[in-house]
């Protein structure tokens, strides 16, 4: 019971990382149909800038967490949606009418391009971060086991709560919102009522960036180590959380985020830490075989 | 081009036209759509342009909007060239097209596709621009929190043509307004855009296939065949050429 509880904690700290990384790739889908393969390494390099700030900024004297953290979400959030925007001014734009799957070889590219470029900027090794946020509650504890939830779990959630509920109003409620459904079903028809479609696949890159660079901190606080190849790995666990919330879902993505989460940690608890890449591995073939459009996705609509 | 005196009221107009279509060739890859064609439509003017399916109606419609964009000719708005300007800032000089195939937005609702027409107008005409067109289509009034994926496609075709409305064009372009709705619909649609043009002084370039009930709406005509424009004239000229009776009235539908 203990354990199951620990779990659950540690899985759903977990899926709101996958949560927020996921709904670049969903979003980005729904707009150009395109997989952003580089979206994984975006998340990665937010990790990175994360990291160099906050050294930054203590060597600057800036030792206040709040304010450091502030100050590091603000610098993480700007400089990693500059690094979406471009990713799609230089790789993407130029092919948007080539074949279909020209974007999707660039993508592989881009995400190779970010890996190498931080391999050799930063070097191979694992960075650490000291532990700025300590601290926590005890919420069970027994003669085996002791149930934790840390001041960070806390600090993830609720902000990924907010960011979700911040996005959904914006996608739902505003203006730049209804310009982004309008391109996500009809290209054609959303410039033919004047929305500039270029200018919208920009933001809509640069707010999957931007999320993405969120889950990037968290993931920075909570594991304290990063290196180069995390894009990779967090990125097929949240591609494979947009393809089961169903790709193209907003609401599909946080969920599948939250599933994926918790899949991988009860599966690391119960079966085996080894295998636990595995795991997301095996849902994404499963999904993809017996549920191709995901839990809330639609099936494809025909296009008049 | 000068124009006869017709069934309605129009005269030859002097002024230079709101749109001018001169010499566009237009091409899918290396196959040719348009080739070459000019067409005037004046201000205040309802012209229609007929045609059987493939002589390069639609394409001429998307060709005014640069999508596909003219290889060769130009297009011209007021007198200002628009051949290679961006689509988007085309609809801003006040252009909306209902288009080929309707194209709603399915997963929005009636209200938001009528927004999102506007989103090139000044939002302070919104409210009553709405309403005007909610008295114009009343079913879309009791529909407007649906999806528009969900509605009828007669509904379909009064929320594209609402939806362009909402932009307040200058220049409205229908491309087969009439293409899948039962007659009384038709004549519906068709009055709808009468009075807008006497009442509104509404300028209307309209694609159709129903020749008879185009020809009698419209003050002028086009007939384009193969992606060349072969007879144009008033519409009750066009009405009683030989061949246009020939090919698009008799046996026709209408
Ligand atoms: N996207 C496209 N790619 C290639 N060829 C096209 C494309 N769109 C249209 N065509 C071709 O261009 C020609 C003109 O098509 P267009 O749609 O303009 O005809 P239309 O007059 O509107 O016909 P209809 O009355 O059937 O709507 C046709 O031969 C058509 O096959
Ligand atoms: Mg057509």
């Amino acid at each position: 019971m203990e354990v199951f509880v620990q779990q659950l904690i540690n899985g759903v700290t977990l899926g709101s990382i996958y949560g927020l990384i996921a709904i670049g790739y969903t979003m980005v889908y729904g707009i150009i149909g395109m997989i952003n393969f580089a979206h994984g390494d975006v998340f990665m390099v937010s990790a990175f800038i994360a990291l160099i700030a906050f050294l930054t900024l203590v060597a600057l004297g800036i030792t206040a967490v709040p304010l450091a953290l502030f100050l590091v979400v603000l610098i993480a959030m700007a400089l990693t949606s500059l690094y979406g925007w471009a990713v799609e001014r230089v790789a993407y734009r130029p092919l948007r009418r080539s074949f279909r799957l020209a974007p999707l070889i660039s993508a592989i590219g881009m995400s190779i391009v970010l890996q190498n470029f931080v391999q050799i900027a930063q070097g191979a090794r694992v960075k650490p971060l000291p532990p700025l946020i300590g601290g926590g509650y005890t919420l069970i504890e027994s003669d085996t086991f002791v149930v934790r939830l840390s001041n960070v779990q806390i600090l993830v959630v609720v902000t990924t709560i907010a960011l979700m509920a911040l996005f959904s109003w914006v996608i739902a409620r505003t203006r730049l919102g209804r310009d982004m459904r309008a391109c996500e079903q009809d290209l054609k028809m959303a410039s033919l009522i004047g929305i500039d479609v270029d200018r919208t696949i920009s933001l809509t890159f640069v707010i999957g960036a931007a999320l993405a660079a969120v889950a990037g901190i968290m993931n920075l606080l909570y594991y304290g180590v990063i290196d180069f190849y995390i894009g990779f790995v967090a990125g097929v666990k949240a591609f494979t959380a947009a393809v089961l919330g169903g790709i193209g879902s907003l609401p599909g993505a946080m969920l599948g985020g939250l599933l994926i989460g918790l899949i991988e940690t009860f599966w690391s608890a119960y079966f085996s830490i080894e295998y636990k890449d595995v795991a997301a591995f095996s849902i994404l073939v499963i999904v993809l075989i017996f549920l191709p459009t995901g839990i809330l996705g639609r099936p494809e609509i025909e296009k008049v | 081009m000068a124009t006869a005196p017709d069934t309605r009221t129009a005269s030859a107009p002097a002024r230079a036209p709101l749109l001018s279509v001169r010499g566009v060739k237009t091409y899918y890859g290396n196959i040719v759509a348009l080739r070459g064609v000019d067409l005037d439509v004046h201000e205040g003017e309802i012209v229609t342009l007929i045609g059987a399916n493939g002589a390069g109606k639609s394409t001429l419609m998307m060709t005014i909007f640069g999508d596909p964009r003219a290889r060769e000719g130009t297009v011209l708005f007021e007198g200002r060239d628009i051949t290679r300007m961006p689509t988007n800032e085309i609809a801003k000089l006040h252009i909306a097209q209902a288009p080929e195939g309707r194209r709603i937005f399915g997963r929005m609702t009636v209200l938001e596709n009528l927004q999102l027409g506007a989103s090139i107008a000044d939002p302070a005409f919104f409210a009553a621009d709405l309403e005007r067109v909610l008295t114009l289509f009343p079913r879309l009034k009791e529909r407007l929190h649906q999806r528009g994926g969900t509605l009828s496609g007669g509904e379909q075709q009064m929320l594209a043509i609402g939806r362009a409305l909402l932009a307040r064009p200058r220049l409205l372009l229908l491309d087969e307004p009439s293409l899948g709705l039962a007659p009384l619909l038709v004549r519906q649609i068709f009055a709808a855009i009468r009075e807008l043009n006497e009442r509104e002084k509404l300028t209307v370039f309209l694609v159709e296939q129903n020749a008879f009930h185009a020809l009698k709406l419209a003050h002028r005509g086009y007939v384009m065949v193969n992606g060349e424009i072969t007879l144009s004239g008033s519409s009750r000229e066009l009405l009683n050429r030989p061949e246009v009776r020939a090919a698009y009235l008799e046996g026709g539908r209408h």
